[in-house]
């Protein structure tokens, strides 16, 4: 956890200081260094793509947007989830079948097919890509905090709660919600790579983030045309990508069995 | 040489010791009796014998088993021993069993692992030894799963697969913990039918099992032997405080008389109340039918029943937490109706309820401060956070704690004093009527009579009423000004505490008091006056519920349904209570 969390750490902070290092600016395009391999001599750490563009500066810009979507995509699942299933799992009854129904729906919907839409209606926006994730995460997120509150509910510091007259919304959210706490941790940092796998294959695709912006998605693609000539521009963001999601991953395990430490006397 | 030797056990998880230098022994044939309160270890130096203990546990000493040193041995080294020439009885025959399993395969996997069998053979004891527990149809529950048992019935399974194997020690820890007490007294006696040559260790919290029962005592402290013996002389004079004090609160003898006295006022009546469940089968489940029954002012009723009886129900269809079938509960004059939520404030105000277990009731993610001061919070919104938290100090004051705990969460209190924040929080508001549902059952005995006290003192200022369910009739005795019996859904003797004990006129109430274990050696246990166990609430029996397990049954009691009737300060609801002495 420790490790992994350091890892995320640094990354982060390269990330936001990094392109201040570089005396390139991301979009700026420099057609004597085309297709660089990595140096120090001209500064291009991770060396230049096809407009001679510095990859150092792009990678971390990437890394940022990146991180950025999957971490505002999860809050907003995050909300989302938790308001929709903890209403859901504490009401019960009619309004919890309805309202389980509804998200069977939207699963069953063909999510590429819904991206595309989107796209096509409202033309390519960073904003969509939240709303694309986020409708799609929340719903994993509402499934399981709607089970673990038909268990809580059951419990008896509820039952009390009603007989001192608590109102329902402040049982859902003072009672309810902060034993939903350490399920709901670890299944967001479980959903953060997730959110960064589909924004990056959204962005493979070419539905993802614009020109001259980039995410890692967007420079492992650019990186897939120029494959054969220049290796470094497919390997450097394709490694940051799997090392980032591998650190979320065992953030995410590794919270897992802190949270079930603590219960477990 | 005696068939189990201790010596110098210690067990240790990290720092902490939970079993501290013990030393004891066991001879062939004997039964020995482990009492002590909960965290005294005393499941420990079980586990530790088995070779159960969990991975984090370290131990130290000796444990010789007919010359055999069992400590420190593997897994596979232990297989030869355990199940064949020790066996155990858990507390919870449910988590015991594997549900997965039939019951036959579970025991006949015993001898088959073991190779004292094949497999016809086995077939052939597995069912001997069913009949022996006394399973009915012991052809036909070869084939059953667990979970179509009932509690009785899977602990006879328990007892069956723990003595399959003729073992010399048979180690039952807690083994009636889980039970109905006149399921209770059958369990006990069947274990003390059936071991024979076996010697038996006995793990329990309740003096009045070892009693009559066990011809040693050895009594445990946080992890420390403090006292062995033989039992009655532990009994007729125990050796340290700590004994004096197990015992004293099994007999109960250091509490002080009721002092409230009830007057005539009724603050709260039930009249022809009814409640039903759906199961998942959407069969209907009538948990409680026709119960009518009244509260005075500071007075204590007590509901006794077992579980199933719809003591629970009942309380909880009153106070609007699940919705009542039929009847009506009038307080103060005013009908009580729907669901909680919808009820007036003053309605909520005045009734509170005590849950049985204080770990389940209060909520883990909220300090103390919050939960004693949310009621204040709903019910006085105008309050000051500066005032409400001095009534909160002064509550908690009331409950025998202090300010030093206004920051502490559920888990870092124990659950005496956990059950003491319930009560601060049901107190604060200072309410008319009390219900405590089962509230000292999970209690520690010395930690029981100071919560018992506590009430006591409140309903003396206060004039509090006050619901006591309790299924452990001794408690019920020096708590209650009336009690009332249900059995099945239904109330079937209504009386005077005094009356109740002295002369009670119903069988089955006569049935509970005799099964209730008296804690003293000296009384040989009665055996089980009830057999059978309490049927399924799906399909209750005709007529009299009660006729199937009733010694005094006649035709009519399979026909009719009694009334509650009024028998000399009484009321009964059997046909015969006016020809029967009981």
């Amino acid at each position: 956890m420790k490790k992994s969390g350091g890892i995320l750490l640094f990354i982060l902070v390269m990330a936001i200081v990094g392109p201040w290092l570089s005396p390139h600016d991301y979009q700026d395009t420099n057609f004597d260094a085309i297709l660089n391999a990595p140096s120090f001599a001209g500064v291009h750490f991770f060396g230049t793509d096809d407009l001679g563009r510095d990859l150092f500066v792009r990678t971390m810009l990437g890394i940022r947007i990146t991180l950025l979507v999957a971490i505002v995509a999860s809050l907003v699942s995050l909300v989302i989830g938790v308001t929709y299933g903890a209403v859901a799992g504490y009401v019960g009854g009619r309004v919890d079948a309805v309202m389980m129904r509804f998200v069977d729906t939207l699963y069953a919907l063909p999510f590429i097919f819904f991206v595309i839409l989107l796209m096509v209606v409202f033309e390519r926006n960073f904003f969509l890509i939240f709303v694309a994730i986020g409708a799609i995460n929340w719903l994993d997120m509402a499934r399981i905090v709607r089970g673990q509150t038909l268990s809580l509910r059951e419990r008896e510091f509820v039952d009390a709660a009603r007989l001192t007259g608590v109102s329902t919304a402040r049982i859902i959210f003072r009672h309810i919600a902060p034993n939903l706490l350490g399920i709901v941790v670890v299944y967001v940092t479980l959903t953060i790579p997730q959110a960064i796998l589909v924004e990056s294959f959204l962005s493979f695709l070419g539905l993802g983030i614009q020109e001259p912006q980039t995410s890692l998605g967007s420079l492992v693609d650019g990186g897939v045309n120029q494959m054969e000539g220049a290796s470094w521009m497919l390997l450097i963001p394709a490694a940051l990508l799997a090392l980032i999601l591998m650190c979320f991953n065992f953030l995410g395990d590794a919270l897992r069995d802190f949270f079930d430490a603590r219960k477990s006397p | 040489m005696s068939l189990l030797e201790v010596t110098d056990l210690t067990v240790r998880y990290g720092d902490s010791a939970v079993v501290n230098a013990v030393s004891f022994a066991v001879n062939r044939g004997e039964s020995v009796g482990i009492v002590g309160e909960s965290g005294s270890g005393k499941s420990q130096i079980a586990l530790s014998i088995l070779g159960l203990l969990p991975d984090n546990a370290t131990v130290s000493g000796s444990i010789r088993f007919d010359g055999l040193e069992l400590a420190g041995k593997t897994d596979k080294q232990l297989d030869a021993i355990r199940a064949v020439r020790i066996g155990i009885v858990f507390q919870d025959p449910m988590q015991a069993l594997n549900p997965y399993l039939r019951v036959g395969q579970q025991l006949r996997q015993i001898l088959l692992q073991h190779e004292l069998a094949n497999g016809v053979e086995a077939d052939e004891s597995v069912k001997k030894m069913l009949e022996l527990v006394g399973l009915p149809d012991p052809e036909r529950q070869f084939h059953a799963f667990p979970h179509e048992l009932s509690g009785g019935m899977r602990q006879r399974v328990m007892i069956a697969s723990a003595l399959i194997c003729e073992p010399d020690l048979l180690i039952a820890d807690e083994p009636t913990t889980a039970l109905d007490v006149t399921v209770q007294a059958q369990i006990l006696d069947l274990l003390e039918e059936l071991r024979d040559e076996t010697a038996l260790l006995l793990i329990t919290h309740d003096l009045g099992i070892v009693a009559g029962r066990c011809e040693r005592l050895l009594v445990f402290d946080e992890g420390r032997l403090v006292e062995s013996g033989a039992t009655t002389s532990i009994f007729s004079s125990p050796g340290t405080a700590h004994t004096r004090k197990l015992l004293a609160a099994a007999l109960r003898t250091d509490r002080g008389e009721i002092r409230a006295t009830a007057n005539g006022k009724t603050v709260l009546g039930v009249d022809n109340a009814s409640v039903s469940y759906r199961d998942k089968s959407k069969e209907r489940l009538v948990a409680v039918t026709d119960v009518s029954l009244s509260l005075r002012e500071a007075e204590t009723l007590a509901i006794v029943g077992e579980s199933g009886s719809g003591k629970s129900s009942l309380v909880r269809g009153l106070l609007g937490l699940i919705p009542m079938r039929a009847g009506r509960v009038v307080y103060a004059g005013e009908p009580l109706e729907g669901p909680v939520q919808f009820r007036s404030a003053a309605q909520r105000r005045d009734l509170q309820l005590i849950f049985q277990d204080p770990a389940s009731a209060l909520n883990p993610q909220m300090r103390v401060q919050t939960i004693v001061g949310e009621p204040l919070l709903v019910h006085e919104p105008a309050m000051s956070s500066d005032t409400r938290n001095e009534s909160v100090v002064s509550i908690l004051n009331k409950v025998g704690l202090d300010e030093s705990y206004l920051r502490r969460f559920p888990h870092q209190l124990s659950g005496g004093q956990a059950q003491r924040i319930a009560i601060a929080r049901a107190l604060i508001l200072e309410p008319k009527i009390l219900i405590c549902d089962e509230a000292v059952a999970a209690l520690d005995g010395s930690v029981r009579e100071q919560v018992l006290e506590l009430l006591n003192d409140v309903q003396c200022d206060t004039g509090l009423s006050i619901i006591f369910i309790s299924h452990d009739l001794a408690v019920v005795r020096s708590v209650s000004h009336r009690v009332a019996v249900m059995y099945l859904g239904q109330l079937v003797e209504v009386a005077n505490t005094a009356n109740l004990f002295s002369s009670p006129r119903h069988p089955y109430t006569k049935a509970l008091i005799e099964a209730s274990p008296v804690p003293d050696p000296l009384v040989a246990p009665a055996s089980a006056p009830l057999k059978g166990e309490v049927p399924s609430l799906l399909t209750p029996p005709s007529g009299c519920v009660f006729h199937p397990r009733c010694v005094f049954a006649q035709s009519e009691c399979s026909n009719k349904r009694p009334s509650l009737r009024e028998y000399g300060g009484s009321r009964v609801s059997c046909h015969r209570a006016a020809e029967l002495e009981l």
